[in-house]
């Protein structure tokens, strides 16, 4: 599948000496969510920033949807929308305006019907006249999202979208980007919420120090890395694992009540059915069990602590 | 071209001041009428005519080019300053659109201000004291040229500025003196003679008798050498701002 952005040996070194970008090399596909991870600092808003064309590259070449982000730089622009991290407006405008000027500035002609949607969609439509100053946090959000939407853009730049937004109105976000892929934009998020890339995304990317360690898609992340843990819920507690258990992958709860067993998934032989033959021959009886998978999170906490 | 997105940063700069019209013309017109009763009516019908002209009439040239000077900085300074201050100079930097064109915007913006604020007091002189205009097109040309020049002046000041006070400090310590001495309440003929020729090293003295000059038909210095400089100074700023832009200077990080 063609990419549509393509990043080529980026670096990118601040004027305090500082390389925040160490030669990154990425490849977004076309129609896409793709999630950027990484710890505070990592380089994702730079990454960002420099495809956007808000810093300069040090070094390296970015292109969007084939074009050269510096030579070319109209072509590259018009197709793409950026929702920053900062909360920055203009707080005297209206919503309607601030994006009236918005989509002209990426030098697309007016469209009322378009805006009108895109407010709608995004629940501003009662505030289109409000001043950004009268609107909470959340709301300020989404009024970025729909000024990066006012001009039809075919790759959209979500950094940290989601920081600030109450559960209920993540899930919305959630379900709005998940229409615009369908309609064909390509997304590129970053977050520090993992759920939120395991919910979303196609593909995951993970940065760290400036390196990009790790691109991979969601699912055989998962389960190349996923464990899953089977647990059991006993009808007596138990003060200790009994010995005759001792060579098996099991974690008693603080409370005895729990015999936790963890597995991989993946393996031929999962040791469940041996185990539970075990148990039973044991007189351990048990009232529930259930299994549960090994989130992004962990897998997460453990790529970036390996470094 | 990207014509919508100068538009729109047009427009957003002239809308930005409509909603403090009242206060963006009303001082500037308050001051003037000020400096009218004080120098025109109480002091003016005391003094001589300078060349032909009644002093009352002399200084409205003069004061015209006062505001417009300080109002073209102050209003185009605080046009970048302020979106590079809030942080929303992001949306602009990652449009598809040029320099020139974002250039063209501002300080189109900045420079219609300044136009309309100079007839304002024009008409708010016209008040106070007779005159008539003799080179009507002239004036208008000198008035949209020193509005445009300060206006990318003031622009240029605006992306330099690191902060608040740096935004004032130009417009309060150099361009206030500067227009004060530049001849705005008199005529640099009647200076001592090693102050004529020190005068001369103030641009605003070009500028001032220039503009004079469309109205009365005297100047301080010929007419061409006035509109010589000008020119010269709209150069000088369009240079310095293709620099700015061409290394990203305090724009991109
Ligand atoms: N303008 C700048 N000048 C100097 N250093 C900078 C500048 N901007 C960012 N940095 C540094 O570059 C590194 C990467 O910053 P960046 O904002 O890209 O991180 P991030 O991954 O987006 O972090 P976060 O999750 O906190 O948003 C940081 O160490 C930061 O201090
Ligand atoms: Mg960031």
């Amino acid at each position: 599948m063609q990419s549509i952005i393509s990043v080529q040996n980026l670096v990118k070194t601040y004027a305090s000496g500082f390389q925040a970008l160490k030669g990154v090399d990425l490849e977004i596909r076309r129609g896409e969510i793709f999630a950027l991870l990484g710890p505070n600092g990592a380089g994702k808003t730079t990454l960002i920033s420099i495809i956007c064309g808000i810093v300069n590259a040090t070094s390296g070449s970015v292109t969007a949807d084939g074009h050269d982000i510096r030579k070319d730089f109209r072509a590259a622009r018009s197709k793409i929308g950026l929702v920053p991290q900062e909360l920055t407006s203009d707080a005297f405008e209206s919503v309607w305006r601030t994006m009236k000027f918005s989509r002209g500035l990426f030098g697309k002609p007016p469209n009322p019907a378009h805006l009108e949607k895109v407010l709608k969609d995004l629940s501003l439509w009662d505030k289109k006249d409000s001043p950004i100053l009268s609107l909470s946090g959340g709301m300020k959000r989404r009024v970025m999202i729909a000024k990066a939407l006012s001009h039809e853009p075919q790759i959209l730049f979500l950094d940290e979208p989601t920081a600030g937004v109450d559960v209920e109105l993540r899930r919305d976000m959630w379900d709005m980007v998940r229409s615009l892929r369908d309609s064909g934009v390509t997304i590129i998020l970053t977050t520090h919420y993992i759920e939120e890339a395991e919910e979303m995304a196609d593909r995951i990317g993970v940065i760290s120090k400036g390196e990009i360690i790790l691109v991979e898609e969601k699912n055989t992340l998962m389960r190349k890395l996923g464990r899953k843990q089977l647990t059991l819920h006993l009808q007596a507690p138990l003060q200790q694992i009994p010995t005759q258990l001792a060579n098996r992958q099991l974690e008693l709860s603080a409370d005895g009540a729990q015999l936790i067993y963890t597995f991989d998934a993946q393996a031929d032989a999962t040791g469940i059915a041996s185990l539970l033959r075990q148990l039973n021959e044991l007189g351990i009886d048990f009232k529930d069990l259930h299994t549960s998978e090994s989130s992004l999170e962990e897998i997460f906490v453990s790529l970036v602590h390996q470094r | 071209m990207n014509t919508y997105g100068i538009s729109a940063i047009y427009r957003f700069e002239l809308a930005r001041w409509f909603r403090t019209l009242v206060q963006s013309l009303l001082s500037p017109v308050i001051s003037t009428s000020l400096y009218f009763v004080v120098f025109g009516a109480a002091i003016g019908s005391r003094m001589a005519e300078i060349e032909g002209v009644s002093y009352g009439a002399f200084i409205v040239p003069g004061l015209i080019m006062l505001s417009v000077l300080t109002e073209s900085i102050s209003n185009a300074s605080f046009g970048i300053y302020m979106p590079r201050y809030s942080g929303t100079i992001y949306e602009v930097l990652s449009a598809p659109i040029s320099a020139m064109e974002i250039v063209i915007g501002y300080v189109g913006a900045a420079a219609t201000k300044s136009i309309m604020l100079g007839l304002v007091i024009l008409a708010t002189a016209r008040l106070f004291v007779p005159f008539s205009i003799e080179h009507p097109l002239w004036m208008v040309s000198f008035l949209v040229l020193t509005s445009l020049t300060f206006s990318l002046f003031g622009f240029i000041i605006g992306l330099w500025a690191s902060g608040w006070e740096k935004l004032q400090i130009v417009p309060i310590m150099i361009v206030t003196p500067l227009a004060f001495l530049g001849g705005s309440f008199y005529s640099i003929g009647m200076l001592p003679e090693f102050w004529q020729k020190v005068a001369l090293f103030n641009p605003v003295v070009y500028l001032i008798s220039g503009f004079r000059w469309s109205f009365y038909g005297v100047s301080d210095v010929a007419v061409g050498v006035s509109l010589g400089m000008t020119f010269f100074f709209l150069t000088l700023c369009l240079i310095v701002i293709w620099w700015i832009f061409k290394t990203g200077y305090r724009l991109k990080a």
